[in-house]
């Protein structure tokens, strides 16, 4: 990324999509930043072993 | 993974083409021959006297009062105990029933026809709202009900349904969608219908006006008369896809208000299992969700098949009943179910939302890759026998009963 486009990502005001964890866009909005929130976890929750099963299973 | 594509076609197909028609009403020993003496069906995967829940406990001791099996309640507790009596899923019987989901050989049962594949489904008829045998009450107003239905309501819809050819679902079902029906906690549409369907009938069998006049009364003052029906089309459809080698979709969800089951396609008649969870939603004046017994019935079969939950978009005053939000919440709930569905069911659509068929197939893969549980909107139950029912809500599928699946079918087709 150029200086430039670091310049004026800095100087307009932030539009954030947050995936996963909400709390993290709540801290976002409680400071006013404009946040979409997905709702989105891992596949099989996390669990590698589901995880790996669904992949075979596709 | 084509094989597993195959055989989910196909169950899709079947569920799609199935062919439910009310078609009789009669006693359950006759409906199941296999209901023996002493036997009781309820609601859920298999669970035994030490393991029922509250109500279930107080719906056991009423109806075993009901069919004089006891002198009384406390005598129908202590037989329980002593296990005098054969404790069965509805499931296992081609029957299901609505939260405790009592079925015993003296009680009256519905009778669904698949004329796409000939199998028939049965269920009681619905009681009415309030203090009932399903929400586990069992005093001497609810087992005199339980006796009309048997000795007048049973009988005269019976041989009013069977003076004509039935009354195809299907047709019935998709108007009540366009009128504001999810089919579970909100039947008011079809009830009204099928009152419209049956009346003719009923008037022109009728023994006497006054037994008319009641059971004209008893369909068009309650406005869930409709969910057992729903419920037991639900079972008719889904029964032929059982059992199809490779397919991911869910054949039943059920609860005994102990422990929720799902049964998939391509594992034959399994039952996974998880702790059932409590439903959120509203009470009535007087109740809290302190009194609240966890998730219950077989009425989840309506889910199944994409409608309850599944379809809230298509009634959104059902979402405030149940306390799940707003009209433009219930289309969400919809679109969600969509998610972990193999497709829509054009049949069966929601004008509210651009027509979008209601999502059908439940696929365990979708469920656990997404960590969408399948959305249920359910009554709610005192958590002591002899109350009733307290409330409304919406409730979770447990996710374990779906991990605990997708390993098992993943075995099954020889994935490790």
């Amino acid at each position: 990324m150029s200086e430039n486009h670091v310049k004026s990502l800095l100087e307009t005001p932030l539009k954030v999509v947050n995936i996963g964890l909400e709390s993290f866009s709540e801290a976002l909005v409680e400071q006013g930043v404009e946040v979409v929130h997905l709702d989105w976890i891992p596949p099989g929750g996390g669990d590698p072993k589901l995880a790996d099963l669904l992949s075979k299973l596709e | 993974m084509q094989r597993i594509d195959d055989a989910n076609r196909q169950a899709m197909d079947r569920i799609l083409s199935a062919d439910p028609v009310l078609v009789d009403v009669i006693p359950a020993a006759e409906a199941i021959p296999t209901l023996q003496d002493r036997m009781i069906l309820h609601a859920g995967p298999p669970v035994d006297w030490e393991r029922m829940c509250g109500p279930m406990r107080g719906a056991v001791a009423g109806i075993a009062v009901f069919e004089g099996w006891a002198a009384d309640l406390q005598e129908a507790e202590a037989m329980a105990g002593a296990g005098a009596f054969d404790f069965q899923p509805n499931h296992h019987f081609d029957a299901v029933g609505p939260m405790t989901g009592m079925t015993t050989a003296g009680q009256w049962v519905m009778v669904v026809e698949n004329r796409r594949f000939g199998n028939r489904a049965y269920c009681t008829i619905n009681e009415g709202l309030g203090k009932v045998m399903r929400f586990g009450g069992n005093d001497a107003e609810v087992l005199d009900r339980l006796r009309w239905l048997r000795d007048s309501f049973g009988p005269a819809m019976g041989r009013a349904l069977r003076s004509g050819d039935g009354v195809p679902l299907k047709s019935l079902v998709a108007r009540g969608l366009s009128m504001g029906d999810e089919m579970h906690q909100r039947n008011v549409a079809c009830t009204g219908l099928m009152l419209r369907a049956l009346a003719p009938a009923l008037a022109a069998t009728a023994d006497d006006t006054a037994g008319l006049s009641k059971a004209l009364a008893f369909i068009g003052g309650n406005d869930q008369f409709f969910l057992n029906i729903a419920m037991t089309m639900g079972k008719a459809i889904m029964d032929p896809v059982r059992g199809i080698d490779g397919s991911s979709l869910v054949t039943a969800m059920s609860r005994n208000g102990t422990d929720f089951g799902i049964r998939v396609s391509g594992t034959g008649d399994t039952w996974f299992t998880a702790p059932v969870e409590m439903p959120e939603g509203l009470y009535f004046p007087g109740f809290t969700e302190a009194d609240a017994n966890p998730d219950m019935g077989d009425s989840t079969i309506v889910e199944t098949i994409g409608l309850g939950g599944f379809a809230m978009g298509a009634a959104p005053a059902v979402a405030g009943f149940v306390g799940a939000g707003s009209a433009s919440d219930a289309a969400n709930f919809t679109r969600a179910m969509g998610e972990i569905t193999y497709g829509d069911n054009p049949e069966w659509s929601i004008p509210g939302l651009d027509y979008l068929g209601v999502p059908t197939g439940i696929d365990i893969r979708l469920v656990v890759e997404t960590g969408l549980a399948p959305t249920i909107n359910t009554g709610i139950a005192h958590r002591e026998p002899g109350i009733g029912q307290v409330g409304a809500g919406v409730v979770r599928a447990p996710m374990a009963c779906f991990e605990a699946a997708l390993q098992a079918f993943a075995a099954s087709v020889g994935v490790a």
